[in-house]
């Protein structure tokens, strides 16, 4: 077990390497961050003093030594546009991220493992068809779109929530909705059918033949197999929501690391770019190895060798 | 000659009859979608990309002040909605199906591959895409969009990127369980060539899931490609795909709705026919196969 995790732990560590090298090579090619930041009247003097200064004439693979020498030492540079610590802007945006993070992912979890389970125990009524319906129309809703209609219909015309920004609960309400529309249509489905199969099982039969009372059979013997689908899939649901996340947060001005990543790419920022990818996507890795970890909990036949 | 039509109809017969029972709402929406795509500049009553100024900002035509010469109404620089929407209908399709058709290609072959052979080959080629599934990738199509400059063919290149590994890791599993199948033994014993077996007997079983995958897939194609033209690294202006739409028409969100409504709209029936019709397709095939 221990050395099946350390192996996972080493495999995000390199696939956080590929993807912090392929950025910052990628983000290179968008062109020089120095010709926007003077504008046309600069002399060619005081360009190639502001590239120095940044160490942008520096070959490209010398450069690239440099940036992975500082990041061992926990050095992420400086803004190329506000010149201030790339640490400072990040941390300053992750709360925020944090919080539509965390209320979208609570709230789809909730309503689509809920409504999963009691779908598939209610196979073919009503209910089951409505979450259907739901399910099908939360994944093929475009995420801007909703939120768009969601704060015209809520903000503009009801006046009863806020239209963008951060804020109290009242702020988180929509954006967190819009994130956790397509999540938990997708939760909804997996749950439902993987519920489908197990609820068919002998040993769901055996249990209720043993007459346990039908919240025990379904909430506790069945669900704990149910999941196992779910988990499987978090990694890409995760990336998903992650991607979710940088659309919502631009429609509703959300001032979290979607909003911070677009200013960076536009303004090529490189610094900062680099300090963005490295904080989510050690995040999502991160997130990988704990649903891996917890897999052996949900599923003791799966033991790690 | 006549046996080959013969063939013909009958091959006609067996697909009209594997169709029965498909969902037909969905059906007739996609049908009209491609017909849409396909005479998209025969059925545009205006030019997509051309206004006319004093036009501008119309309402569609059953609100006060809208004309039945626009019956989506005209945006900020007078270019008629319905025209744009049945251009972008276009954009939309010809990205999803060419992502589709290179993800598709590039996964089946790595998921063959990797699954025939087993071995080294299977450990990289199935590293590769753990580590491609586990990064987000929005961040490097964003990255990339901005890198390579936005274009049809780059924006196709991100989310061929983006794809390719689901296709490599759903082939693979029943790569596995299909060349252990004695038909493929016997093959083997018939002394085929690696190529011919994988050719000529593991592929047609894996067609089915393929399919289905395919047809999902479109449907996520064109979310994530609305996605980026609506932050602005994907289709560039004045191109009407409709994620660049709904963000133009995003500023005047409580003035003139009809401006990001529209072509909302046709992504969502687009994506939701899209998603019934592969639903039905993964019953009908390949009831085991699982979709988030």
């Amino acid at each position: 077990m221990q050395r099946y995790l350390f192996g996972r732990f080493l495999q995000a560590l390199f696939s956080l390497f590929v993807l912090l090298t392929i950025v910052f090579f990628a983000a290179r090619l968008t062109g020089d961050p120095v010709a926007l930041l003077v504008g046309e009247m600069a002399t060619r003097e005081q360009v190639e003093k502001l590239r120095a200064y940044y160490g942008l004439d520096k070959p490209m693979h010398v450069q690239y030594m440099l940036y992975l020498s500082h990041l061992a030492r926990g050095d992420l540079g400086r803004s190329i546009v506000t010149s201030r610590r790339v640490t400072t802007l990040v941390v300053q945006r992750l709360g925020a991220s944090l919080e539509l993070l965390a209320a979208a992912l609570l709230l789809s979890l909730t309503v689509g493992l809920v409504t999963g389970v009691y779908c598939a125990v209610n196979r073919g009524n009503r209910f089951d068809l409505l979450g259907r319906i739901f399910a099908v129309i939360g994944q093929s809703l475009p995420v801007f779109w909703l939120g768009l209609i969601l704060m015209l219909v809520f903000a503009v015309w009801l006046r009863l929530l806020p239209t963008c920004g951060r804020g109290g609960l009242s702020h988180l309400i929509l954006p967190a909705v819009t994130l956790a529309c397509g999540l938990s249509a997708g939760i909804l489905r997996l749950t439902r059918s993987s519920m489908l199969d197990i609820l068919s099982t002998e040993y769901i039969k055996l249990a209720r033949i043993k007459g346990l009372s039908e919240l025990i059979v379904i909430w506790k013997h069945a669900v704990k197999n149910g999941l196992i689908p779910v988990v499987t899939y978090f990694a890409v649901l995760l990336a998903n929501l992650v991607a979710g996340a940088i659309v919502t947060e631009t429609v509703f001005a959300w001032p979290g690391f979607g909003q911070l990543i677009m200013q960076a790419v536009i303004h090529r920022d490189f610094p900062l770019i680099q300090g963005i990818v490295l904080f989510v996507g050690s995040f999502v890795l991160l997130a990988n190895v704990l649903v891996d970890i917890l897999y052996t909990f949900l599923d003791p036949r799966i033991r790690y060798n | 000659m006549a046996v080959y039509s013969q063939k013909a109809f009958k091959n006609l017969c067996s697909i009209a009859s594997t169709m029965r029972g498909a969902p037909k709402i969905p059906i007739v929406i996609l049908v009209m979608v491609f017909m849409t795509a396909i005479f998209a500049p025969l059925i545009a009553p205006h030019s997509p990309t051309v206004g006319s100024l004093p036009d501008r900002m119309m309402p569609p035509f059953w609100a006060k002040g809208g004309s039945l010469n626009y019956p989506m109404g005209t945006d900020a620089l007078g270019r008629d909605m319905l025209s744009r929407v049945i251009v972008g209908t276009r954009i939309s399709l010809s990205i999803a199906l060419l992502a589709v058709f290179f993800a598709g290609s590039i996964g089946t072959i790595v998921g063959l591959v990797s699954g025939y052979f087993g071995g080294p080959i299977d450990v990289f080629l199935m590293r590769m895409v753990d580590i491609a599934l586990s990064i987000p990738l929005i961040l490097l199509a964003i990255i990339l969009a901005a890198a390579l400059g936005v274009s049809f063919t780059n924006i196709i290149v991100v989310i061929v990127l983006l794809l390719w590994p689901y296709y490599a890791r759903q082939v693979r599993g029943e790569t596995l369980s299909i060349k252990e199948r004695d038909f493929v033994l016997l093959a083997r014993v018939a002394n085929c060539s690696h190529t011919r077996i994988i050719w000529r007997h593991i592929l047609p079983n894996v067609v089915p899931s393929l399919l289905v995958l395919a047809t999902l897939q479109a449907a996520f194609v064109i979310l994530v490609e609305s996605s980026l033209s609506f932050l602005g690294v994907g289709i560039p202006p004045p191109a009407p795909a409709w994620g660049l739409m709904v963000g133009e028409g995003r500023v005047y969100l409580a003035t003139a709705l009809w401006l990001s409504f529209w072509p909302g709209l046709a992504i969502f029936l687009t994506v939701l026919s899209m998603n019934l019709f592969g639903d039905w397709l993964r019953d009908r095939l390949d009831p085991k196969l699982r979709q988030i």
